[in-house]
């Protein structure tokens, strides 16, 4: 009962005018970085801040404005994705498996519309997961070590299964040539270089952002250049822009599934929404059954890496909220943003400063409904893009991705990067390998190594430790059923269809 | 747009004028946003906004890359004569400088403005740990050096390993045979460490004081030559409890080598300036630093102190030639 009334409360602050209006500017804002490639909600709450600071807005409305624009970053992140197949964040690379082939069939609208919904629902649930178990959900983050951490990782590669396309050989390549990309840099633990080449500007490793962009936006300009002579055909849009009944039927469990996991894995700082909303995609696939269309374009491939990253990013809140610890990189930045407020963020947060917290929790609510209230009239607009003349959309689409990520690293080496990149990515999409496990393992590899070498290191060595906790082994267990489970239910398939048989 | 072109108008005119101030003002945080290298960039940009120095607002552009690795060498190759681009630099820094990590260029190839602020090192354990003080955690390390283990945000070699080092030493535990965890930066660690994975953090001193209010961690010292005002003052040094073990984490600014005279003054004038007034204290303690001020040769002198004593470590912890 008292949450409520804070709660209440909460909306009280965050239904001033003011903050309503701040909450609305955000939330713009948010799509359209959220759209471009290349830039994502860490550069737009930072490039925002110091604006809200220097235009002495209280520290309530600085945090709507930035809680609004992380928001709308991962609304905005699915519309290049399925209009352009290049995400236009790091949530949203999944969502092109399936939100691209739905729009060169045509049903663009239908994408658009469902992962709106699918975005809204997923923040939805992460945010009454906020205010139920705030406090209980942080001793789930404290609890993950790095034994766990490998464990999940371990987990998240076992659902790569279900990203695998034509070619179990190719999808396994791919995913090594991420891993192998993934361990340039800096080795965190014994602080050696690795393939670093003596260049300065690989210490750190190849930042993300310039393999995402490498892979879809300068290879998709290579590919169109090969098809330059072949006459581009223009997607056409049927005149349905929203999703029907029984796309939703079939989507509504999808959505509501991959929300509360994407919730939980959000939650752990470290994880983040391109591994929750991988896991999400994988594990509905698998769950999917026989007929499904995954890969062309089913509905639930875009409903359920949208559910997950939204839900996902709204749940790395909880650490920074309860903990004080950040749970991404954007997060860390609002942490920055209430150092200078002279608020602490901490496990006091919640009494110290009911303002504020209720406040961002009620202006999350708000700025969802407002997202979700201002995409569906958009998609109308958005659809205008598919017809813009390919020759014109890709090559300004990588000009601009390019441009965002020399915008925020500074350099002219990252823009060189992400051309080789892109001339790598071109070549394993003309011989047909899916780019998807290649991201998955770039992300994966790093976290999975780190993490079992420091378990490693914690227990001296000794391999016993990544079985010793409840967690690590219920991790395990969905590991192996993740594995087993579709065979299983093939075996138990199999057995079935000679009976029916016979029955006829 | 109007605005900008009005401000670069306004830029320009006073860029005539006798004591100007450099043109474009800008800070390369030489990380992802969100760090200290970040709050360093912010600190000197409201500054000089609130004192109203410049009347162009300063940027803040990100330049991430080895802990500065990428901007110091961008800055002196390419960028070497820009008047109004000061680089956020820390202690991290230097202490990489010294180990060789920044390419062929030294402590010598570029100006040194201007040392704002400092962090200080600090020993944390859980609330709950049986480690009542330093003490108690160095003669458990000592007794047996394979049951604690330390985490930290930085790799081997960094100054969160070195930290843990330290003390390993102080307990007589050889770097070699001392438990670490490096974690991917200070939130990760703090994390490992509330959840009971590692036993003794060796973080910073400005981010424990909110931790301390929550009741989930306990501080053991801190790594300043002095208490520390402020929230902290009730924990103890190092150096108090018996241990020579200090650890300071200079936070300030360089330009590039080609700077011009004029600009390079205006930027100490302006520092000198802005140091010894209330309202940067204040706006330092915002950002949870603590006062350190040093400029022009003064800042160059120490920096060059500190990459002697850093190459000295180096070559006990086995560092060199890394």
């Amino acid at each position: 009962m008292e949450t409520l009334s804070l709660l209440m409360q909460g909306f009280a602050v965050a239904g001033t005018p003011e903050n309503l209006m701040i909450a609305l500017v955000g939330c713009f804002l948010g799509t359209i970085v959220g759209l471009l490639p290349g830039l994502g909600p860490i550069n737009g709450v930072a490039i925002l801040l110091p604006i809200a600071f220097a235009m002495k807005l209280p520290p309530e409305s600085a945090l709507i404005l930035l809680c609004a624009v992380y928001a709308g970053c991962e609304y905005g992140g699915r519309i290049s994705a399925i209009l352009i197949n290049v995400p236009g964040d790091a949530g949203a690379v999944m969502t092109t498996l399936d939100g691209y082939p739905m729009a060169k069939k045509g049903l663009a609208g239908p994408a658009l519309s469902m992962s709106a919904l699918a975005s809204f629902i997923g923040a939805l649930v992460a945010t009454i997961g906020i205010v139920a178990f705030a406090p209980l959900l942080a001793e789930w983050a404290i609890a993950f070590g790095p034994a766990e951490y490998f464990v999940l990782m371990v987990l998240a590669l076992c659902c790569l299964g279900g990203l695998v396309g034509d070619s179990l050989p190719k999808a396994l390549t791919a995913c090594l040539i991420g891993l192998f990309l993934s361990t340039v840099g800096i080795d965190s633990n014994s602080g050696i270089y690795r393939y670093t080449f003596d260049l300065l500007h690989l210490q750190d490793g190849i930042p993300f952002i310039v393999i995402v962009i490498g892979l879809f936006a300068v290879s998709e300009l290579m590919l169109m250049l090969q098809n330059a002579h072949a006459a581009g055909e223009p997607i056409s849009v049927t005149g349905r822009l929203m999703f029907n009944t029984q796309e939703f039927m079939l989507a509504k469990w999808t959505m509501l599934r991959s929300a509360l996991s994407g919730f939980f894995i959000g939650v752990l700082p470290g994880a983040g929404a391109t591994i929750a909303s991988a896991m999400c995609y994988a594990a509905e696939r698998r769950m999917a059954g026989k007929d499904h269309q995954f890969g062309q374009g089913d509905i639930r491939g875009v409903a359920a890496p949208e559910a997950a990253n939204n839900a996902s990013a709204n749940g790395s809140l909880v650490p920074m909220l309860t903990l004080g610890v950040p749970g991404s990189g954007t997060t860390a930045v609002m942490i920055g943003a209430l150092t200078l407020y002279n608020i602490t963020p901490g496990p006091t947060l919640f009494q110290d400063q009911p303002v504020i917290v209720w406040g961002l929790i009620a202006s999350l609510f708000i700025a969802n409904v407002m997202l979700l209230v201002m995409n569906i009239p958009l998609i109308r607009v958005f659809v205008k893009f598919l017809s813009i003349p390919n020759w014109l959309l890709v090559p300004g689409v990588a000009a601009i991705s390019l441009v965002g990520v020399y915008a925020v690293h500074g350099t002219t080496f990252d823009l060189i990067l992400g051309t080789l990149i892109g001339g790598l990515g071109y070549l394993l999409r003309v011989m047909n390998f899916p780019i998807a496990p290649f991201i998955l393992g770039f992300v994966l590899g790093d976290m999975m190594e780190q993490n079992l070498r420091r378990a490693l290191s914690i227990s001296d060595g000794d391999p016993s430790i990544l079985f010793a906790s409840p967690i690590a082994i219920g991790l395990w267990v969905a590991a192996a059923a993740m594995l087993i489970g579709p065979r299983v239910m093939k075996a138990i398939d199999a057995r079935r269809v000679p009976q029916e048989a016979v029955a006829h | 747009m109007l605005k900008k072109s009005v401000l670069a108008l306004a830029a320009c005119v006073l860029a005539g004028s006798a004591f100007a101030a450099p043109e474009k003002p800008e800070c390369i945080a030489p990380a992802k946003p969100g760090g200290g290298f970040d709050l360093t960039c912010k600190l000197v940009q409201s500054a000089l906004q609130n004192g109203k120095y410049l009347d162009a607002p300063m940027r803040v552009t990100y330049m991430p890359g080895g802990i500065g690795a990428v901007a110091y060498n961008t800055v002196i190759a390419n960028r070497p004569a820009e008047g109004g681009t000061v680089v956020a630099f820390s202690g991290g820094s230097i202490l990489n400088l010294a180990l060789g990590k920044f390419g062929k260029y030294t402590e010598k190839d570029v100006k040194w403005v201007a040392a704002v602020g400092a962090d200080y090192g600090a020993v944390i354990v859980r609330a709950d740990s049986p480690y009542q003080n330093l003490k108690d955690l160095i003669e458990a390390t000592r007794a047996n050096p394979g049951k604690i283990v330390y985490g930290a945000g930085g790799s081997v070699g960094s100054q969160d390993w070195m930290k843990s080092a330290l003390i390993a030493r102080e307990a007589g535990v050889n770097y070699k045979n001392m438990r670490y965890v490096a974690f991917e930066g200070g939130g990760e660690a703090m994390t490992a460490l509330m959840g009971g994975h590692v036993q003794a953090y060796t973080g910073d001193a400005s981010e424990v004081a909110a931790h301390l209010k929550g009741g989930r961690v306990r501080v053991l010292a801190v790594l300043s030559p002095e208490r520390l005002p402020g929230e902290l003052t009730a924990i103890p040094t190092a150096i108090e409890q018996g241990y020579k073990v200090e650890w300071t984490i200079a936070r300030g600014y360089y330009v590039g080598p080609k700077v011009s005279d004029a600009d390079y003054r205006w930027w100490l004038g302006s520092f000198d300036k802005m140091l010894g007034s209330p309202e940067f204290d204040k706006l330092r303690a915002e950002r949870g630093l603590f006062p350190f001020n040093l400029t022009g040769d003064k800042l160059a002198d120490y920096v060059g102190k500190e990459v002697k004593r850093y190459t000295l470590l180096a070559q006990e912890f086995g560092l060199a030639g890394q």
